[in-house]
């Protein structure tokens, strides 16, 4: 799935964030409109930019980017960014649920299996800057937005900032925050969070062992663990809600059933606790070696954790893995978790009788996957 | 976009970057042997490790060392038997658990005992109070106590509170109970207390138009069943010899009138019980219950009168209760779901992090904290058992009458002076004890068998019982995974 396309740019003097349109007449301010062919011409300059997959042409002021390869992949209402460099960049699809937004890619964990690695480069003033214009923009239906990284909180007041301009923009939308909730050790922090009083905000937060030399080097961070247990603590009191996020994979499943206990002993006032598959890309490729396991070999100890927190009421769910795999009395737990546009499914999923129950695979892990996956007849 | 101040790499380090520390300090933790090959150890906050023999010896004298195993000094470090600093790190977290164990305190006395008759047309030989013809309306509470009683009730600081009537025999002051509860309706929706209602009953004098009351006003009915006829018969006297067909016939009018829900059944084990474990669970579970108490017979009023039928060895009971447990286990390895719930109590606190106030045990001591006996003459006492000393003229548990203040009662010099003897954390025997966390303190029981508050626990039966129970649900689980599963199933939930 494409969410990025360049042409050549012309009049872009800083970034344009704006609603798509390929009808000509549909001008609101904040439209921006694709242009096929030679129809509308004469409503060009009622829109705040024009992205064209033709050759230039001269159409005054108005930012354009043009000779754009493909239009295709943008749909009516589509949020997008146009930038100075005639990148364009697609914010939000309007015809899926899964749209998140990511607010930097500065991190402070550096984890072997990051699958977006971290980029020691000050982008938060001007991912900023884009999103507090999309934010408007995005519709008032829109069920689910996520917010990742990066670490989000590292944005300090601008996080805050951002939650509340969802809050008033978007009401009734829930909002799905990847943090790895560190800096929720620190008292001010969650005293703001407090201030808020987000009941549609969920802080998604990954827990990778019961052992704190554990988690740590795997997030390769020191005191990581003792920061995101305390952190987690502090949004316990002011009753945010939270979801545990535990990645499978060779460091993690030897202790997985201890990690379930300390869950249930220590943090039972978590709303969710996700099991998740290992995603081939980003540093995983480059760690495989410390993290492969097939998933067909921990079944075990996936099965074990998943039923201890289940039988104690907990709310659990696998992610990221395929029904083929596993043990049929883990199937009711397995969600159909990866996005539209990165969710594949092998040739030999089309025989399958459980394809439309199953969530496949991540298209990156078309390159990394159990030897155990087979069409389930 | 502005480069941040240089971070020289991303580098990835390796596991031994992350666990460099090179010693160790102990935080508190007990221990205590559970078959020959593994101890338990565990902490302040109840969480257990099981371990080989010499493991708590080597961590104190600090002869282990992470390189040796590092799994287990994960398993340490994580269940807070160990820190790597003096104080731990996450010590708030530990807190956090132990007031989680202790709220049970959190709102004070919950259970409000009315003992609103003596009488009883039974004449069980084990009985623990007197036997009264049951046509004297002397020994029925009288209105202007139970109105005092009420009043006090209303002034417990809990939301949630439960009345219950014992006797005698409860049923036979029926028009006494319609009294109570008229009055506490108005007096709950007054200070907004939500009322549980229980009445203890033979059900030999039930009726339709109790049923109906009981039906109406959501009361909930525990009766007494201790197994097959034959038993149940011999424990419990009634001229006609129909005790058990009483029962029988009084849980299933019950149940059709009330729901299966709103009937529960308890056991008393005599001597002549503690020779049928086996026919006991049988029975309780041919009668429909999915649950069943084994709890020993009390050591008070006529029990310990009559030697011979009663006053069995800690050990006889402690046999009764293995197979007993054995034969409901089995019950559930086929697939049918059947609790155990003197058990399943322990096994709360052992396997959740959550509190569980049971009055018989826990620490402080029920009496008080979580239950009081307004007694049919308008005494207060500490705890049922405590009138039953009191009906052998023995008032040490007395805590005044019902007309006294709420703050005499529950507050005053008496329960002032009890206090010192209600917590197993202080009580020489207990405070050492690797169970401490699991169990309670009974500063009557300790009075009633061994004429102390303290107690004397190498010799105490509340000890050997609860020390042997507890081990006993460690070895089980330890040694069958799927015990330690059934086990489980029997304490899901959170409350």
């Amino acid at each position: 799935m494409t969410l990025k396309t360049k042409g050549i740019s012309s009049n872009i003097i800083s970034p344009i964030v704006g609603r798509v349109t390929r009808m000509p007449s549909n001008n609101d301010g904040v439209s921006i409109l694709l242009v096929d062919d030679d129809a509308g011409v004469n409503y060009f300059d009622r829109h705040s930019g024009v992205l064209s997959s033709l050759r230039y042409r001269e159409i005054g002021n108005i930012p354009q980017v043009h000779s754009i390869p493909n239009l295709n992949h943008l749909s009516e209402g589509d949020i997008v960014v146009i930038n100075s460099d005639g990148v364009i960049n697609t914010l939000y699809r309007v015809n899926s649920n899964h749209n998140s937004i990511l607010v930097t890619e500065r991190c402070n964990s550096n984890c072997l299996m990051c699958s977006q690695p971290p980029k020691d480069k000050n982008d938060i003033e001007y991912l900023f800057a884009i999103h507090e214009q999309l934010i408007p923009l995005i519709p008032k239906d829109c069920i689910e937005l996520g917010i990742t990284g990066g670490e989000p909180t590292l944005l300090g007041s601008r996080f805050f900032k951002l939650l509340e301009l969802i809050k008033e923009h978007l009401p009734d939308t829930e909002i799905h925050c990847l943090t790895n909730g560190r800096t929720f050790a620190w008292n001010n922090m969650v005293r703001e969070l407090e201030k808020l009083n987000y009941q549609k905000l969920m802080l998604g937060i990954p827990i990778y062992s019961d052992y704190h030399a554990l988690h740590d080097y795997v997030v390769q961070a020191k005191d990581a663990f003792n920061q995101t247990i305390r952190g987690l603590y502090n949004l316990a009191e002011i009753g945010q809600r939270i979801e545990l996020r535990i990645v499978l994979h060779k460091q993690t499943i030897p202790r997985l059933t201890k990690l379930a206990k300390y869950i249930y002993k220590n943090l039972p006032f978590v709303e969710h606790v996700a099991f998740m598959g290992l995603e081939y890309i980003g540093y995983t490729p480059h760690n495989i070696d410390k993290l492969w396991i097939d998933p067909f070999e921990y079944n075990n100890e996936l099965e074990e954790a998943v039923e201890y927190l289940s039988s104690f009421g907990m709310n659990v769910s696998i992610y990221n893995s395929q029904l083929c795999v596993m043990p049929e009395h883990l199937w009711q737990y397995a969600r159909k978790s990866i996005s539209d546009w990165k969710n594949e499914y092998l040739s030999e999923c089309n025989q399958c009788t459980k394809l439309n129950e199953c969530g496949g695979l991540f298209t990156w892990n078309l390159k990394k996957y159990s030897t155990r996956i087979k069409a389930l007849t | 976009m502005d480069n941040l101040p240089v971070k020289n790499t991303r580098k990835f380090k390796t596991e031994e970057h992350y666990n460099n520390s090179s010693s160790y300090h102990l935080l508190p933790f007990r221990f205590h042997r559970i078959t020959s090959f593994k101890e338990v150890l565990v902490n302040e906050i109840g969480d257990f490790l099981l371990v080989p023999i010499g493991t708590a010896k080597a961590i104190i004298t600090k002869s282990f060392t992470r390189n040796q195993n590092e799994e287990l000094y994960g398993d340490l470090m994580a269940n807070f038997f160990i820190s790597e600093t003096p104080i731990p790190e996450l010590l708030d977290v530990l807190a956090v658990r132990y007031r989680t164990r202790k709220s049970f305190l959190d709102y004070f006395t919950s259970l409000h005992i009315f003992v609103i008759t003596l009488r009883c047309e039974h004449t069980c030989h084990y009985c623990q109070v007197s036997r009264v013809n049951k046509d004297i309306d002397a020994f029925n509470m009288q209105k202007h106590h139970i109105d005092a009683g009420i009043d006090l009730m209303m002034k417990s600081p809990n939301p949630d509170i439960t009345m219950e009537f014992q006797g005698g025999e409860a049923l036979l002051a029926f028009d006494k109970i319609i009294y109570a509860i008229e009055r506490t309706k108005v007096e709950a929706s007054k200070y907004n207390k939500n009322i549980s209602y229980v009445i203890c009953t033979n059900l030999a004098p039930l009726t339709d138009d109790i049923l109906h009351y009981c039906k109406n006003n959501n009361i909930l009915i525990s009766t007494s069943l201790d197994g097959p006829d034959y038993i149940h018969n011999q424990n419990r006297h009634r001229p006609q010899k129909n005790s058990y067909e009483l029962a029988i016939d009084g849980i299933r009018k019950c149940r059709e009138t009330l729901g299966e829900e709103n009937v529960s059944a308890l056991l008393t084990t005599t001597a002549l019980s503690l020779k049928y474990p086996f026919e006991i669970v049988d029975e309780y579970y041919s009668q429909g219950f999915r649950n069943i108490f084994l709890r020993p017979i009390s050591p008070y009023g006529f029990a310990t009168h009559n030697d011979n039928k009663n006053k069995y060895e800690t050990s006889t009971f402690l046999d009764f209760y293995k197979s007993a447990l054995g034969r409901i286990i089995e019950y559930n390895l086929q697939g049918k779901f059947y609790r155990e719930d003197y058990a399943s109590i322990i096994l709360k606190k052992v396997l959740t992090p959550f509190p569980v106030g049971y009055v018989d045990l826990q620490s402080p001591t029920g009496m008080i904290n979580n239950v009081i006996v307004f007694n049919y003459d308008g005494k207060v006492y500490a705890t049922d058992e405590s009138r039953m000393l009191a009906e052998m003229n023995d008032y040490t548990f007395l805590l005044g009458t019902v007309e006294n203040s709420y703050e005499d009662i529950f507050y005053g010099t008496k329960a002032l002076e009890l206090s010192e003897y209600w917590l197993n954390e202080t009580l020489p025997g207990c405070s050492e004890c690797a169970f401490q966390g699991y169990c309670g303190s009974d500063p009557v029981f300790n009075y009633a068998t061994q004429g102390s508050l303290v107690g004397f626990r190498p010799t105490s039966a509340f000890c050997q019982k609860n020390m042997e129970i507890i081990r006993y649900l460690f070895e089980l689980m330890d040694s069958d995974k799927r015990i330690e599963k059934i086990f489980k199933s029997w304490i899901v939930g959170r409350t």
